[in-house]
């Protein structure tokens, strides 16, 4: 029989090795899963993971990875920080939603004027209603004690409902004929989000992911706040007798996390979504912490975490028109990639040997 | 404001609001108790929604779809016994897979069944006793799952406070380290623990899919696994406070519901986000103050168990 044995550190190896395969072991059982459901196994997975790439139609799919890594890698960034410290935001989805409705609402109250000065107030009130959002679960945490995983949680639900009393009531388009839904951006230039550079799919969202992607890798490497994050969630005591203010690591970790989000959500909604919209959210927010966790929780791994499960959602999408693979296959082989990314990290932090025969 | 509000037929429809969380709730104690922090209630809510409604759509049976319920959520939930027992995976994390895992594979399996009536899930026949004045229609009407429910309450009461069993699984919670020096085996415990949870929360699934909304859509459950958790938090870990909580929530629901229909002045919005925000509420004053939930909390709450010796 064979027995666990911790090791005394985690194994640098498999710390690396494991989201690849984590990944492998994913296409494996997705393929399985696609074969029950009766298609080519082959086919399906050549589809979502090398067709947006090298196919037919990759001079235009390329450039939709960006779109989609973008919020994704901008979302997980800032929930990382908190995993790290034991701070589970999971209503990043809420937060995402908020900080659109905040953006759009900056951009749409202003219209139709025209100044440059439009679009960075949109961000900068994009990212005040993600934080705002996450404010809350942060303030009843270190005021009330309260589980930030179920108030962060049930606030999704609020902000949906929020964000269609907004596409159906505050920020619905006047001249829309009574339709829900806001104005659209895109015919109004000074508050867009367009592609910067034509057929890259690059917008202002993309570039702030990888800003976020760089300014959190050296807050984790050369800051002191990384530092305290990395402590409190190795050895929270230890943490505690080296001074680390656990109250003050939620509110920065909340507060990252749901700025980033609110960002997220405003670039999306002035770029690729282009209007507030009862369901112009994606699921992103959720998603993101499955790119969280394959990222291992490093800003450099969300990066290729994000680029991957973007991949997932273009060639899902390109599986479900070609092949007749339903969508919600992908959302399954999505969540199938976290299970297996935990089950994987046992080798990290146990070595598997050959148990002795023990006198009982 | 609850003018043309029947209070008889409002306390009925609480009872049966309340069935699905109740259920859950319930199942997620003993976990809890058993020192496991389970979040993928969500997950096992809708996984057995979805095998529920297809068991009593193919077999014609509520009851065979009962127990399909029950078996999708005890399936899911042994994924989570493998990767956080066998796996040593974290808690929270796993439990967020279960969720999302979950709410995508139902969406999957309940493909051909949109739109699709179930069998019906009569009330259980007490003859005369239904036809009492209010109390016929509050407690003689209703379909079996709702006695049930509220059984599983006592039953895990009394499991809990009188059964060997039942103390086993407390010290477990208490001090997996104790337990295990005591010659317990820690991990079987949980993992049976785990199992019991997700069944519960499957039967609570299928009882939303063919009873209370009844038909199949995706995302079904909206929140109740979570409003299921927040309710272990609100009772503080004791069966009968959860039956309370479960209770006040379902009224709550009816309530809002009931304002909705009657065309009070409260926009339709703030009236459907009520559940949430009460539910944050009711964490907010549980969880501070002279009333901490917190200190009665299992003491080996979410964290794994391996020995080392």
């Amino acid at each position: 029989m064979l027995k666990l044995e911790k090791r005394p550190s985690p194994s640098v190896f498999w710390g690396r090795a494991t989201p690849v395969l984590a990944v492998a072991l994913t296409m494996m059982a997705g393929s399985l899963m696609f074969a029950a459901l009766g298609k080519n196994p082959f086919e399906a997975i050549r589809t979502i993971f090398w067709d947006p790439l090298f196919g037919e139609f990759a001079w235009y799919l390329r450039g939709q990875l960006l779109v989609k890594a973008g919020p994704l890698i901008l979302i997980a960034v800032g929930l990382s920080l908190g995993f790290r410290a034991g701070i589970w935001n999971i209503g990043a989805e809420g937060q995402y939603i908020m900080g659109a409705i905040c953006g759009a609402a900056v951009g749409l109250a202003a219209y139709p004027t025209e100044s440059w000065l439009i679009f960075p107030v949109m961000v900068l009130a994009g990212a005040f209603g993600g934080w705002v959002w996450a404010m809350i679960p942060a303030i009843l945490k270190t005021r009330f004690n309260t589980n930030e995983i179920l108030v962060s949680l049930m606030l999704v639900y609020v902000a949906e409902t929020v964000l269609a009393m907004a596409s159906t009531g505050f920020l619905r388009n006047p001249d829309g004929a009574g339709f829900p839904g806001s104005r659209n951006f895109s015919s109004y230039p000074a508050a867009a989000n367009p592609e910067l550079i034509a057929g890259t799919g690059l917008h202002w969202g993309g570039v702030a992911a990888l800003g976020a992607v760089v300014a959190a890798y050296v807050l984790l490497q050369r800051h002191i706040l990384g530092f305290q994050i990395k402590l409190a969630g190795q050895a929270p005591r230890a943490a505690r007798f080296a001074g680390v203010s656990p109250k003050r690591l939620v509110v920065m970790c909340l507060g990252i996390a749901g700025a980033l989000a609110g960002l997220a959500g405003m670039f999306e909604v002035t770029g690729p979504a282009g209007q507030i919209s009862i369901d112009f959210n994606s699921n992103y927010g959720f998603t993101a912490i499955i790119v969280a966790f394959l990222g291992r929780l490093n800003p450099v791994g969300i990066l290729f975490a994000g680029l991957l499960m973007a991949l997932t959602y273009i060639g899902g999408e390109m599986a479900s028109t070609n092949l007749g693979l339903p969508s919600a296959a992908i959302q399954a082989f999505q969540g199938m990639l976290l299970f297996f990314l935990l089950a994987c990290d046992l080798l990290t932090n146990f070595r598997i040997v050959p148990a002795r025969k023990e006198v009982r | 404001m609850f003018g043309g509000i029947d209070p008889a037929l409002l306390i009925a429809s609480l009872m049966v609001a309340s069935v699905p969380i109740l259920l859950a709730a319930t199942g997620e104690l003993v976990v809890e108790k058993a020192g496991v922090l389970n979040l993928g209630v969500e997950g096992m809510m809708i996984m057995g929604a979805v095998c529920g409604f297809i068991t009593a759509v193919v077999t014609g049976s509520p009851a065979l779809g009962f127990l399909g319920g029950a078996a999708g959520g005890a399936g899911l939930s042994l994924l989570f016994a493998l990767l956080t027992q066998v796996m040593q995976a974290n808690q929270v994390a796993s439990g967020l897979a279960l969720t999302l895992f979950g709410l995508g594979l139902s969406s999957l399996l309940g493909q051909g069944y949109v739109g699709i009536k179930p069998p019906h899930t009569g009330a259980v026949p007490f003859g005369p006793l239904a036809d009492i004045p209010f109390f016929g229609r509050v407690i003689f009407g209703h379909d079996p799952l709702v006695y049930l429910s509220v059984l599983a309450v006592a039953a895990v009461w009394i499991f809990l406070r009188n059964a060997r069993g039942g103390l086993i699984l407390r010290a477990v919670g208490e001090s997996h380290e104790a337990a295990h020096a005591l010659g317990y085996k820690v991990r079987r415990i949980r993992v049976l623990a785990i199992l019991f949870g997700g069944a519960m929360a499957g039967l609570g699934g299928a009882y939303i899919s063919l009873v209370r909304v009844p038909q199949w859509t995706d995302g079904i459950t909206a929140g109740a696994g979570w409003i299921a958790l927040a309710i272990v938090v609100f009772a503080s870990w004791r069966p009968w406070r959860v039956l309370l909580g479960a209770w006040l929530f379902g009224g709550i629901t009816v309530l809002q519901l009931n304002l909705q229909a009657a065309g009070s002045g409260i926009p339709v919005e703030y009236l459907s986000m009520s559940p949430y925000l009460i539910t944050i509420l009711v964490l907010v004053i549980m969880s501070s103050g002279r009333g901490r939930a917190a200190l009665n909390a299992p003491a080996s709450l979410g964290q794994n168990f391996h020995a080392a010796r």
